[in-house]
């Protein structure tokens, strides 16, 4: 076998001068263009790029399953030094799964639906080491005992949709692990996943890579859970890698202006929105087919040279003095990189103003038939559970859980999409909440508005932009005449700093960004009062996110409006809000200024949720506190406190209060309220979690 | 589970009786009472002894009450004529009026006298639907495993030559109504005169003057009489089907578990027996159990063309001769084996597809 003559301290992947383009009927789309990288036995490599970079299509070079249109152009993909590039369907289906396994984004549609957990698994090594079925199970069972599942007897018996997403994705590890692959492809493995499940399943990747001594390819858009994994990173951009080396040179020393731009408009600790605010990335990223010449950044970039930067094509240029550090950049030995950024536009704290609205005790609870055809138990799902809290006019009060602590039904409540079960929401000194949307008038609904998820989904496919627009000014019955409307709407185009040519557009024609855009123009259409706006940036790419969360802060600042952020990301809620609502299993466990819920004291939750969150920056240190299991299902809640599940601090309550009382809400100095049973003193005493090393 | 299937059930009697009534109404419209009564009476009939002869045989009054009569839940009607002989729905000639029973409909199970038949509902009714029985058994037993092959073959590799050749096929024969793939079937091979059967007697391959029969019969059920029948209702159905569980191949075919499973080192064949084929059968069940009650309306002509005496057959005699109570038999059973099926399919589906939760 080839196998025997690799020598292990050569590359076990060794990617050079790749180019693949996907051919369709009109042209060829280069996808990825002359890129090149190696992984030592033993490395974790990092991929981090936007959204349409080519950093999945690698992976799927690597696999060589780049689907029917899909070709490798040029270049070569050594595997232990043999190139993968020109093997026949019966070579790779030897080393799929067995040498080279993947993990990916979606665990639940990674998994055969009507397949036992342990079929699944056990196929890996009946095919590739002709393993005996029982043989084959028990190896699964012990590997799914491996990942740390609790009952392995009772999961490798499951479906897969039996079973959360976070266990969910341990199974696609498992499966992956079954045949001891020497290289281990993960495709954005958690992005689908809770921060504090993310962060078992990271350390578990770290821990099982050390102990079966697997090579890794990390492909991910989050630079911090890229700084927590990998050893080394690959910046790509439009299909190119642009700069790579070893993880905390590239992240201390980055010597490409598309690194430095990407860092400068993530939210790290210290960026604020009034005194340092994000700079976003100019300008959009570039369809495969319509590249600049020469440099692909070079229209987005600060430092472009005309008549150099778009002359011809760049090489990688070897930065001298570091690990394996280049960069494809001409100008990169003469700018300054410690130059602090040019321009940073100072803006003024907004006043908050009077209360705007009110929530006092507000429940909602569901009911759920339990049974496969409608029968059985009845269950009450307590979605909201004694919610009350106060916004005021011009505040950002960022509501921050997980999935399913009931930040979206509190949401549709609000908006009378869903009636509360009791308590009530005043808005302007009027009680709304009883008051389905169908027969709210029309003063209270356009002055509450939502700025939704998915920008994809939310615009009608078949109505340009202006027409949506307008479509919302009428329903608010908003100016006199078509005319009139008109104007407003354009005039809303330039509030969210879309150009007025795009009134004619076709959604289908806009970015993810700019589609965010015209949804934030319709939520403001009536003159809104209170905006929700529910994770409005995270199905966007981090260059847009800045730009986008700008533009929402810039809009409140003018208009005054009550900003209520539902989010799951606390760096970006560090550094918009003003206030912050951390929920959990429909409970409000800490409320207080943004200064506040991030500096202990801590609720034991917050405290979890805040070490959970990958920060991109070498400088901070974070303790690690890794949640043990899921979140409990609201339809079956624990009894006392709803954390005392996962409770680290659980121990220093005396006398099993958790398990049996429901915690009292502490109110702390300066407002600041924890639902937890700890003693004043114990919180008192807690650490921050993140702190800043000396510079 | 239980208080699934009787909420179905519950809902299934609802539909039954609306259902039913609207088949009494229109066959019961005036028109198709003075027929009956020229056809029962005499032809010379006037109009005046017409509504009498409506007035006594127990077809005047409120649709409602006769209705109800026909379902046996309001008492038969009795009339007693001139010469004191009382007749009634329930009482039977010769029978003692006393002694005849109060109630006699469906739910007695009395179906009424067929006057094509000259004899009971019930009896003719259920001796033709054992006819059509068999037949359908046979086109479901060459069209579904025929269909999901095709469906799957083509469905696994979308856009291959296999695919369009197939898919053609699908196309072609589900865009044939049955009446034209019926005689086309029996020109090409149940004809002495022409198509292929002249020349393969000529050529001696062939003992009879025909390849296949051009008539069926339920008593004497033979590859030979059977083949055109089945393949004609096949046909149709066949196409339909593939087209059906093609759709569902290709999205199985393009999920992320199908991928998964590739990149485990997974055989092609393996990835389609093992990974796709259960997933992929899920959406053409439903499909399938549709199928029946379709069958039953597809038998109507091929009973016809091939003057195969079942229930297709006796719907069209029944329609044709004015014979109401035969008529509303037969729409009785059609509305039961359409929601029959209904429900047995909606419970397979909970079976087939773990996930799937009916509320």
């Amino acid at each position: 076998m080839t196998e025997n003559t690799w020598d292990p301290s050569k590359p076990i992947l060794e990617i050079e001068n790749l180019s693949i383009s996907f051919f369709t009927r009109l042209r060829e789309i280069p996808a990825v263009m002359d890129f090149s990288c190696s992984v030592m036995a033993g490395e974790a490599m990092g991929l981090v790029g936007e959204s349409g970079c080519g950093k999945s299509t690698v992976a799927l070079a690597v696999m060589r399953d780049l689907g029917k249109n899909g070709k490798i152009v040029a270049g070569s993909i050594k595997f232990k030094g043999r190139d993968l590039t020109n093997m026949d369907d019966e070579e790779l289906r030897h080393i799929r799964g067995s040498e080279i396994a993947m993990i990916y984004q979606e665990p639940m549609a990674s998994l055969n639906p009507a397949m036992k957990i342990g079929a699944q698994l056990a196929e890996v090594p009946m095919i590739h080491s002709g393993m005996s079925k029982d043989e084959a199970w028990k190896l699964a069972r012990q590997i799914v005992a491996d990942v740390r599942l609790p009952d392995p007897d009772r999961i490798i018996n499951a479906y897969p949709h039996q079973l959360s997403g976070g266990q969910q994705q341990r199974i696609v590890i498992a499966m992956a692990l079954m045949a001891k692959p020497a290289l281990l492809i993960l495709d954005e493995p958690t992005t689908a996943l809770d921060v504090t499940v993310e962060a078992g399943i990271v350390d578990l990747v770290k821990e099982l890579g050390e102990k079966y001594g697997t090579s890794m390819l990390f492909i991910s858009h989050n630079l911090g859970l890229v700084m927590d994994v990998c050893d080394r990173i690959c910046v790509m951009y439009s299909g190119e890698a642009v700069e790579t080396g070893n993880v905390v040179e590239v992240f201390d020393k980055m010597r490409h202006p598309y690194t430095q731009a990407l860092f400068r408009s993530i939210p790290l600790p210290g960026a604020d929105k009034n005194a340092r605010p994000l700079i976003s990335i100019p300008g959009n990223f570039p369809l495969p087919h319509e590249r600049p010449p020469g440099c692909n950044f070079g229209p987005r970039c600060d430092y472009f040279e005309k008549g150099r930067c778009d002359a011809a094509d760049i090489p990688m240029d070897p930065v001298p003095g570091g690990d394996r550090h280049g960069s494809r950049c001409l100008r990169w030995t003469e700018i300054d990189w410690d130059a602090p950024p040019a321009k940073r536009a100072v803006k003024q704290k907004a006043p908050i103003g009077e209360v705007v609205l009110r929530m006092e005790d507000l429940r909602k609870y569901y009911d759920v038939a339990t049974g496969a055809f409608g029968g059985g138990e009845k269950k009450v799902v307590k979605a909201n559970e004694t919610l009350s809290f106060e916004a005021r006019e011009g505040e950002t009060l960022a509501i921050v859980g997980e999935s399913g602590c009931g930040k979206s039904t509190f949401a549709k409540v609000l908006m009378g999409l869903e009636t509360a079960t009791s308590g009530s929401i005043m808005l302007f000194d009027e009680n709304v909440q009883s008051t389905p949307i169908q027969k709210r008038n029309t003063d209270t609904v356009s002055s509450v508005q939502m700025v939704f998820q998915n920008p994809f989904d939310t615009l009608n496919p078949s109505m340009n932009v202006g027409r949506q627009i307008i479509r919302a000014l009428e329903i608010f019955k908003h100016g006199n005449s078509d005319a009139e409307r008109h104007a407003r709407m354009l005039e809303l185009l330039d509030l969210v700093k879309l150009p007025r040519a795009f009134a004619d557009r076709m959604p289908r024609q806009l970015s993810g960004g700019q589609k965010q855009r015209v949804g934030i123009a319709r939520a403001f259409a009536g003159g809104a009062k209170v905006v929700v706006a529910d994770e409005p940036v995270s199905a966007l790419d981090v260059s847009v996110q800045a730009a986008v969360t700008d533009l929402l802060m810039d809009i409140q600042r003018e208009n005054r409006t009550t900003l209520l952020f539902i989010s799951h990301d606390l760096s970006i809620v560090r550094y918009l809000s003003d206030r912050v609502m951390v929920m959990y299993l429909g409970h409000v466990v800490e409320m207080g200024t943004t200064d506040q819920v991030f500096q202990p004291p801590y609720h034991p939750y917050t405290e979890a949720l805040l070490s959970a969150v990958p920060i991109a920056d070498t400088k901070i240190t974070r303790k690690r506190i890794v949640l043990e299991g899921d979140i409990p299902s609201a339809m079956n809640p624990p009894p006392g406190c709803p954390f005392q599940t996962r409770c680290r601090w659980k121990s220093q309550v005396p006398g099993g209060l958790c398990d049996r009382e429901m915690p009292p809400v502490q109110v702390l100095e300066g407002g600041h309220n924890i639902k937890c049973h700890l003693s004043a003193e114990i919180l008192a005493s807690m650490e921050p979690v993140i702190k800043m090393a000396a510079e | 589970m239980l208080t699934f299937i009787a909420r179905r059930l519950g809902l299934m009697l609802l539909t039954a009786f609306v259902l039913t009534f609207v088949v009494f109404f229109l066959t019961n419209l005036p028109p198709n009472l003075e027929k009956l009564a020229r056809s029962e009476g005499s032809v010379r009939m006037t109009d005046e002894s017409v509504a009498a002869w409506i007035e006594q045989n127990g077809h005047g009054g409120s649709v409602f009450a006769r209705y109800g009569q026909w379902l046996g839940v309001v008492p038969g009607w009795t009339r007693t004529d001139d010469k004191g002989v009382t007749r009634g729905r329930c009482i039977q000639p010769r029978q003692d009026p006393a002694e005849a029973a109060r109630f006699c409909g469906i739910l007695q199970g009395d179906w009424g006298f067929s006057t094509f038949f000259k004899k009971d509902v019930l009896p003719s009714l259920s001796e033709k639907l054992a006819a059509t029985g068999w037949l359908m058994m046979w086109v479901m037993i060459v069209m579904v495993p025929t269909a999901l092959v095709i469906g799957v073959v083509s469905g696994m590799r979308e856009g291959s030559r296999t695919d369009r050749v197939l898919s053609t096929f699908s196309i072609a024969s589900t865009a044939t109504p049955e009446y034209v793939s019926g005689v086309i079937l029996v020109a090409l091979f149940a004809s002495p005169v022409t198509g292929l059967s002249p020349m393969l007697a000529e050529w001696g391959w062939i003992d009879g003057r025909t390849l296949f029969q051009g008539a069926a019969s339920p008593d004497r059920i033979t590859f030979w009489s059977f083949t055109l029948p089945v393949l004609t209702i096949a046909l149709y159905g066949i196409g339909y089907i593939a087209r059906m569980t093609r759709a569902s191949m290709t999205e199985v075919m393009t999920a992320q578990y199908i991928r998964t499973a590739r990149l485990k080192g997974v055989s092609f064949g393996q990835v389609v027996v093992r990974h796709a084929l259960r997933n992929a059968l899920i959406a053409p069940f439903t499909v399938i159990m549709l199928q029946f009650p379709w069958l039953l309306n597809g038998v109507v002509i091929v009973e016809t063309l091939f003057n195969y005496k079942g229930f297709g057959w006796t719907l069209v005699q029944a329609a044709g001769n004015n014979d109401i109570n035969l008529l509303l038999g037969c729409s009785v059973v059609a509305v039961f084996v359409v929601l029959v099926t209904q429900l047995i399919s909606d419970i397979g589906y909970v079976f087939l597809n773990p996930r799937i939760r009916l509320s």
